[in-house]
């Protein structure tokens, strides 16, 4: 038997594969080279509607290829063109004004519900944590120092008389507006980071979380038996409710999506822990992403309203409408779109 | 084997069509490279921000304050979200060091695991470095063995993508993604091709020494284009040529391209019927 290349009539049969093909590979390479440079989204309608359909005539040739062809140069260059087209094809391509509606419309809070033991299981350590701080502060002022830190307070302790601690509630009425953008804007980056980093800390199985969780609460509880034991609990909840509803809202969110990565670590179910936590830790993103939004709403009541507004009616109503708001909206929106 | 797989560096994805494809994973040197870049780019990009704002109101003004906190907050936390969101999982600095994220498991990249794996890095490298520069903002007055559990934990973070096979950050393993070379290749001609009639030719029985391992290195060899190449073709003809004992005189090149054909036609036609001969060892 004689092995020539031209012994069985025009050559090799991965040559004239490729001869016959090799015009669609390229067609494809010019097209992810052109949506590499300038994204996706830039080409044409009719070269996007084209991708899909040249990227599975290539992913066929490879596997044809490498079922009969010996020429490694021709595989390589199959599979590296193979995935730049699967980068395009699969790529996140939805545009942003979309994703941002079907996020707040539908997946935000749909998630929420979802998960809605873990947020109540933070929620819980949080009221557990200003129940403690409480009680404790209410028989004894001394653990009023241990719970709440020297800067945090500001003079806020104690041995502060009555009439500063009114003051601290009804202050900044003599703001100029443009102050209160810069102080509404630090504290909702301020905010924000730390809601970040109480999701974050979920990876160390939950723990930390835990403690911040616990350890807010401690706070919030210690100033309001502080209050209260001057008789300005009402006065002290009607300026931080107004706010502190939306706010404390966003860090239970944080809390408890750091619970979700903390529990698909210790307790990983029927998948492996790497797995499961991937599987979590992108619900859990989505939360988070959401619960940064609130807190950005927050800053915003925080910095403008809560200096503006001195009657005590009004905080009130704020913080009950921005309650029942916040209700509806995770225990209502984005029902229709989930079935 | 390529350099790649030596190294373990390599992972296979099946695509949703149900084609699986070598996927290269990123280096650390590159992912640190990509890194460091995208972080200038923040720092030059707040600081013409702040600059722009400064000249533009001053600091008297309020709002320009507010500007500038927000603009920052926004740089710092959405830079690369931003980027990879829309330039399907690259940043300016993954461009230039030719790497990108990719789905581990061969989905498509979700923009919700962008937002995670770039979330995570609040803990993974923030924390830690804040805590080794300014221990005093993160923990005041911590304890000395506070300190070195915490910086034992950070450290832990910092280098976990060395500790794991798939070179996955903190970051990755929650978002469920990994960071891969950006493929590249280039379609070269085909050397089965035939330009002419082969000069040489060979019988079954030469070619049934070699196997789809030579064939390929053969292929490299055909491929290459220093000026060392002469030298080694001559090497590689005299090897070939004792090994399948052909006889008389040939010219290097030629007998080479030749024979690269032949073996490869004579291997691929094995191939069709299901027998694929690994290397010069198997049968």
């Amino acid at each position: 038997m004689r092995g020539g290349p031209g012994g069985e009539g025009g050559g090799l049969k991965s040559t004239r594969f490729r001869k016959e093909r090799e015009g669609v590979w390229r067609e494809l390479e010019r097209l992810v080279e052109r949506a590499e440079k300038s994204g996706v989204r830039s080409l044409p309608a009719e070269l996007v509607a084209r991708l899909p359909l040249l990227y599975r005539a290539t992913l066929s040739s490879l596997s044809v290829a490498r079922a009969i062809s010996l020429d490694r140069n021709l595989v390589d260059y199959l599979e590296s063109l193979c995935a730049r087209a699967y980068f395009c094809v699969y790529g996140t391509t939805r545009p942003l004004g979309h994703a941002v509606s079907g996020f707040f419309g539908s997946r935000f809070p749909a998630a929420v519900r979802r998960y809605r033991w873990h947020m109540a299981m933070a929620l819980l350590f949080l009221l557990l944590g200003t129940l403690v701080g409480h009680v404790l502060v209410a028989r004894d002022p001394d653990w009023y120092y241990v719970f709440v830190g020297e800067e945090m307070a500001g003079g806020r302790d104690p041995a502060a008389t009555t009439e500063f601690l009114r003051e601290g509630l009804f202050d900044g009425g003599d703001r100029s507006t443009a102050r209160l953008g810069a102080f509404a804007s630090f504290l909702f980056t301020h905010n924000a980071r730390i809601g970040m980093l109480a999701f974050a800390l979920g990876f160390v199985a939950g723990i930390p979380v835990y403690l911040l969780l616990f350890s807010t609460g401690l706070m919030l509880g210690a100033f309001g038996a502080l209050y209260a034991s001057r008789g300005l609990g009402v006065e002290l909840w009607g300026w931080l409710l107004p706010h502190g509803v939306t706010e404390l809202l966003a860090v239970v969110l944080c809390g408890g999506a750091g619970l979700m990565l903390a529990q698909a670590l210790v307790f990983p179910g029927r998948h492996t822990r790497l797995r499961n936590l991937a599987i979590k830790g992108r619900e859990a993103g989505v939360i988070v992403l959401g619960a940064v939004a609130m807190l950005l709403v927050a800053g915003l009541i925080e910095g403008f309203f809560r200096q503006l507004v001195q009657d005590q009616v009004v905080r009130y109503l704020v913080a009950t409408t921005s309650f029942v708001l916040w209700g509806f909206y995770f225990a209502r929106v984005g029902r229709e779109a989930q079935r | 084997m390529t350099a790649a797989e030596g190294r373990g560096l390599e992972r296979r994805i099946v695509t949703p069509e149900g084609i699986p494809l070598r996927i290269e994973l990123a280096r650390a040197g590159d992912r640190a490279g990509g890194f460091l870049l995208d972080l200038l780019i923040q720092f030059v990009l707040i600081g013409a921000l702040v600059l722009l704002t400064w000249a533009s109101t001053g600091w008297e003004d309020g709002w320009g304050l507010a500007f500038v906190f927000l603009a920052i907050f926004l740089v710092r936390s959405f830079y690369f979200i931003w980027f990879e969101i829309r330039w399907q999982g690259r940043t300016p600095g993954k461009r230039v060091v030719g790497t990108r994220v990719m789905d581990a498991a061969g989905g498509p990249l979700r923009s919700e695991a962008v937002v995670v794996r770039n979330l995570m890095r609040e803990v993974e490298v923030w924390l830690p470095v804040t805590f080794l520069f300014a221990p005093h903002i993160v923990w005041p007055d911590a304890p000395g063995w506070a300190r070195l559990l915490f910086s034992l934990w950070a450290f832990v973070f910092l280098l976990m993508p060395i500790f794991n096979r798939s070179r996955l950050r903190v970051g990755d393993m929650v978002a469920g993604t990994m960071v891969v070379v950006a493929p590249r290749a280039v379609l070269l001609p085909d050397l089965g091709a035939t330009v002419s009639e082969a000069t040489y030719e060979f019988t079954a029985e030469q070619l049934s020494v070699y196997g789809i391992y030579e064939l390929q290195v053969l292929e490299d060899l055909l491929r290459r284009t220093d000026p060392g190449r002469g030298d080694a073709f001559a090497a590689v003809e005299k090897q070939i040529r004792r090994k399948i004992r052909f006889e008389g005189e040939v010219k290097t090149e030629r007998f080479l391209r030749d024979f690269y054909q032949a073996l490869r036609a004579h291997l691929e036609r094995r191939m069709l019927l299901g027998k694929r001969k690994k290397d010069k060892h198997s049968h």
